[in-house]
């Protein structure tokens, strides 16, 4: 019934062309046309940050764009975190063991903020982390764990080959 | 290896950050409608006309369903846990605004949302009643009558208080009050107010509801399947055999997603259209489905000289919103412990649960704990102020100990009182010199400390199975809203039947598979359902030691199970299934609301804060926040810590910034952008500390802890702007507004209202 428009986005390293009507967010794009659902909602006006993904690298909510505005443009999601289908990227290593999450809903918006904060600055102090995660909301953990995890994922990523991450890579490899 | 004490990662972390664990949120079934609500825009109504007309007629749109068509499927659609008092859909009345009146049914949610636009519904307003005190007059009714609903055994004693907004009125009585308080040298009085707060988990309220040929399946958010499937059961007037509820990962519940929320509307809407049906709310909708009770507390202590209290009597008046919900439970399983955790001989305790037209209010993170805390902690402070005393030192004089009785008669056992308070003043340095600040910034500390009795008599019941090749699955109605009780369970399971937790599969609340559980609510469950694991493995464990015997194993010997089935019956096949059920003992309260057995385990928590005030803008920050808790013998350190700080930053929410705002009774910030929850440049440092004791009929020693990270911490904060500032606040939340007032106040120079 409404107006339509076809895309063409690249997620994940995998290119999609679909045919979304206009007035779709990113969000439910990702979420129920690629059955991306680690995209997840909360408050749906920008600000939980539970729907963060990655933006041609930058952090962006996905619940604010329409899945038009991403036509052309590389989007990473949690799913895309991953370097592959069976190792955890150091990020996510560092969130299992220090317990930086409880329910989980906020996670995924609070690891793709953290790959693009650990990409521009891969040494942070607990300071940045704080102020770099600002605009994620976690209402079980009380964010202490989430800070302690995002500063041992910054030294396990320095520790790894070529001190970036993988994911970082890949996203240029796809250009 | 020892599994019980092991800081383990959480089992499902893996699904969690790779984005693969399942929600209710992320499910579609084949042929899914959804639904948008309605909902009333007045609080208290008649309802005159709903014209559903135009939405009906917009394409896309399945079908309109209001109260009337429910009524059809099911005569009398009124749940409740407490209260049969609460429609599907509303029935001749509304009484608070966000009420749902009528449901728009289509494939695709925006057109759905569209339909909701059209409709509108006339209503002949009545008036209406907000304040928990006012509603004590019986000139506005919120219900006209009441249907106690006779489920669970700690409320069989409701009854419809016919012409009053009385839902339950508990009152203890023990000793003499107005004796003590004749004899006392200070008697001193004080009313704390609270505030309409709300639980924002971050996963809303969701359920699918798919009628299937035989059965009802419902797929939900929520803390109670068992609960739920009994309750869907009875309204629909069916065996509980044909329900069948699963709940996957929960995106937080915090004792929102407790009892019948949108069950009940989903599981009718289905049945009406025979398509599977999803309702899924925003964050805003969120506002008007359950809340925290506001309440007024009027508390009066008599106390010697030399700072003994002697008496004290309690008035509180809960703010119970439009339906009861569990209401009725917070008014009275709080009330047990209204007086604090000390030891006074005579208290007097009236608790009063009050319909009002507000958003209902039920369980949120303690029951009502932190609520009393707040006035009964800053009233203790307020006193020692009065006769001169350190408040610590006045804390130690009355504080209640191991073997003493409690106000309500049982006698304190397990309770770790004295040894969290001690670890709060010996975190807080409370001994040492503390710079107080200078200029316009000035510095102040405060403590406070808790307990609580846990909901009681309730059933937990777990089944253990394992597999011919010794391999092990756990089926437990708990569900895991990010506390970590898969976790802990396997943990228990491991410890018993000696494999790592990591090998223990944890089977998710799914009631044709996993067997009763009363509810995952008020830290009870671990408690409870963790002694059903334990014993479950410990019955799976002797069932295996009798098939090795049957089996003509010789006795003693270390066999792997696999060995054992297989000598058994020729080949890997067979089970061994273990089971249990747990449920400690109760005595109900008697008619001075006293009971010598009123809770299996007690909850003692405690927090010590350090603040300074703007004293130009009233602007608190917390400098430092200290978190203390009996955990009896953890099962999970890490984990345990974790509940024990998230607490406290929500705590720390509704101490600063949460409030629900209402004008006639229209929620004027409901969204997440202008109800402040804190984020991440609102942390304080903060510092937890597990007081680790020994609860001797807890799972390995352990007990539950998932609220005693709140009790202390709005009081202590409170407090501590006394001690800085010399200014009192009475009522939560602590803004800058409220904290710049008192000091105009005080210097004599008030600012006018608004
Ligand atoms: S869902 Fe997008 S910011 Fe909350
Ligand atoms: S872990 Fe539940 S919202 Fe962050």
């Amino acid at each position: 019934m409404s107006e339509t428009r076809t895309i063409t986005v690249i997620v994940n390293g995998k290119r999609h062309n679909a045919t979304v009507p206009v007035r779709i967010t990113l969000a439910d794009f990702l979420r129920h046309d690629l059955r991306l659902t680690g995209t997840h909602l909360g408050c749906e006006h920008g600000v939980c940050g539970a729907c963060t993904v990655l933006f041609d690298g930058c952090s962006a909510r996905a619940c604010l764009m329409l899945a038009v505005q991403a036509d052309g443009h590389e989007i990473m999601t949690v799913e895309g975190i991953p370097p592959d289908g069976k190792t955890l990227h150091p990020l996510q290593e560092a969130f299992r063991d220090n317990h930086g999450l409880q329910c989980g809903f906020c996670t995924p918006g609070i690891l793709t903020t953290l790959i693009e904060l650990l990409r521009e600055n891969p040494d942070p102090s607990e300071e940045d982390i704080r102020i770099g995660i600002s605009g994620d909301l976690c209402r079980c953990t009380g964010y202490h764990n989430i800070v302690v995890a995002a500063l041992d994922a910054a030294k396990r990523m320095c520790q790894a080959d070529d001190g970036r991450p993988a994911t970082d890579d890949r996203r240029h490899n796809d250009r | 290896m020892n599994q019980v004490g092991r800081d383990f990662p959480r089992l499902e972390v893996r699904a969690k950050v790779t984005g693969r664990a399942e929600y209710t949120h992320h499910l579609r079934l084949p042929g899914m409608l959804y639904g948008k609500v309605f909902r009333s825009t007045v609080p208290h109504g008649r309802i005159l006309h709903i014209d559903t007309e135009a939405a009906r007629k917009l394409p896309g749109v399945h079908r309109v369903i209001t109260g009337e068509d429910i009524k059809k499927l099911i005569p009398e659609p009124y749940y409740g846990p407490a209260f049969h008092d609460q429609p599907i859909l509303a029935l001749e009345k509304v009484r608070h605004v966000g009420e749902p009146v009528a449901v728009v049914l289509a494939s695709d949610p925006h057109v759905a949302e569209q339909g909701v636009q059209l409709i509108s519904a006339e209503y002949e307003e009545l008036p209406a009643v907000y304040d928990e005190v006012q509603a004590m007059k019986p000139d506005i009714l919120v219900h006209e009558v009441l249907k106690p609903a006779g489920t669970f055994a700690d409320l069989k004693h409701l009854k419809d208080r016919g012409g009053t907004n009385v839902a339950l009125d508990y009152h203890l009585r023990r000793g003499d009050v107005d004796g003590a308080l004749a004899k006392a040298d200070h008697v001193i009085e004080h009313t704390f107010k609270t505030q309409q707060c709300l639980h924002v988990a971050f996963e809303p309220f969701v359920s699918v509801a798919d009628p299937g040929d035989s059965k009802l399946t419902i797929y939900t958010a929520n803390q109670s399947p068992s609960f739920v499937r009994i309750e869907i059961a009875r309204l629909f007037g069916w065996p509980e055999n044909r329900v069948r509820v699963k709940v996957p990962y929960v995106g937080g519940g915090f004792g929102g997603k407790l009892y019948i929320k949108l069950e009940a509307l989903v599981a009718a809407l289905a049945m009406l259209v025979r398509r599977p049906v999803k309702i899924a709310l925003t964050m805003e909708e969120q506002f008007y489905v359950i809340t925290k009770h506001p309440t007024t507390f009027r508390i009066k202590s008599g106390v010697t000289k030399d700072g003994r209290i002697i008496a004290r009597s309690c008035e509180v008046h809960w703010n119970g919103g439009a339906y009861a919900d569990i209401g009725p439970r917070v008014a009275q399983k709080s009330g047990f412990t209204a007086a604090g955790p000390y030891d006074i001989d005579n208290v007097s305790v009236d608790s009063y649960e009050m319909y009002t037209n507000r958003t209902p209010a039920g369980a949120l993170r303690c029951f009502g704990i932190p609520q009393l805390v707040w006035a009964y902690e800053s009233h203790t402070d307020l006193i020692a102020r009065e006769i001169g005393m350190d408040p610590v030192e006045f804390r130690h004089k009355n504080l209640l100990r191991n073997g003493r009785p409690q106000a309500s008669g049982t006698i304190l056992k397990d309770a770790a009182i004295p040894e969290v308070f001690q670890a709060l003043v010996k975190r807080m340095n409370w001994d040492a010199p503390f710079d107080r600040g200078a200029g316009i910034l000035r510095r102040g500390r405060g403590i406070a400390i808790a307990l609580k009795a846990v909901i009681s008599p309730t059933t937990s019941v777990a089944v253990i199975n394992i597999s011919a090749d010794g391999s092990i699955t756990l089926f437990t109605g708990s569900v895991d809203m990010g506390q970590g009780s898969d976790t802990a369970y396997a943990l228990i399971v491991g410890e018993v039947l000696g494999v790592p937790a990591e090998d223990v599969r944890v089977v998710h609340s799914d009631t044709d598979v996993t067997p009763y559980d009363m509810g995952t609510l008020g830290s009870r469950s671990f408690y409870h359902m963790g002694n059903a694991v334990r014993l479950a493995a410990e019955d799976a464990r002797g069932k295996l030691r009798a098939l090795a015997t049957e089996a003509g194993l010789p006795e003693g010997t270390n066999y792997p199970p696999v060995e054992i089935f297989k000598k058994r019956y020729g080949m890997q096949a067979g089970n061994v299934i273990g089971t249990a059920t747990f449920l400690p003992t109760y005595s109900p309260p008697d008619a001075q609301g006293l009971s010598s057995n009123v809770t299996p385990f007690w909850m003692v928590g405690g927090a010590g804060a350090e603040v300074e005030v703007d004293t130009e803008t009233g602007h608190v920050r917390v400098l430092r926040l200290v978190n203390a808790a009996d955990c009896g013998k953890p099962i999970n350190p890490a984990v345990a810590r974790t509940q024990l700080s998230g607490a406290a930053i929500m705590q720390l929410g509704f101490t600063l910034s949460e409030a629900m705002h209402l004008d006639g009774g229209q929620v004027t910030n409901a969204s997440l952008a202008d109800y402040k929850i804190p984020g991440m440049a609102d942390i304080p440092p903060i510092e937890c500390e597990l007081v680790t004791a020994e609860q001797h009929n807890g799972p390995f020693g352990a007990k539950g802890l998932g609220e005693s990270g709140t009790f202390g911490v709005s009081p202590a904060i409170a407090n501590a702007i006394h001690d800085a500032v010399g200014v009192r606040i009475m009522e939560l939340p602590i803004t800058a507004e409220a904290v710049l007032r008192a000091l105009r106040a005080k210097e004599g120079r008030p600012l006018d209202d608004e």
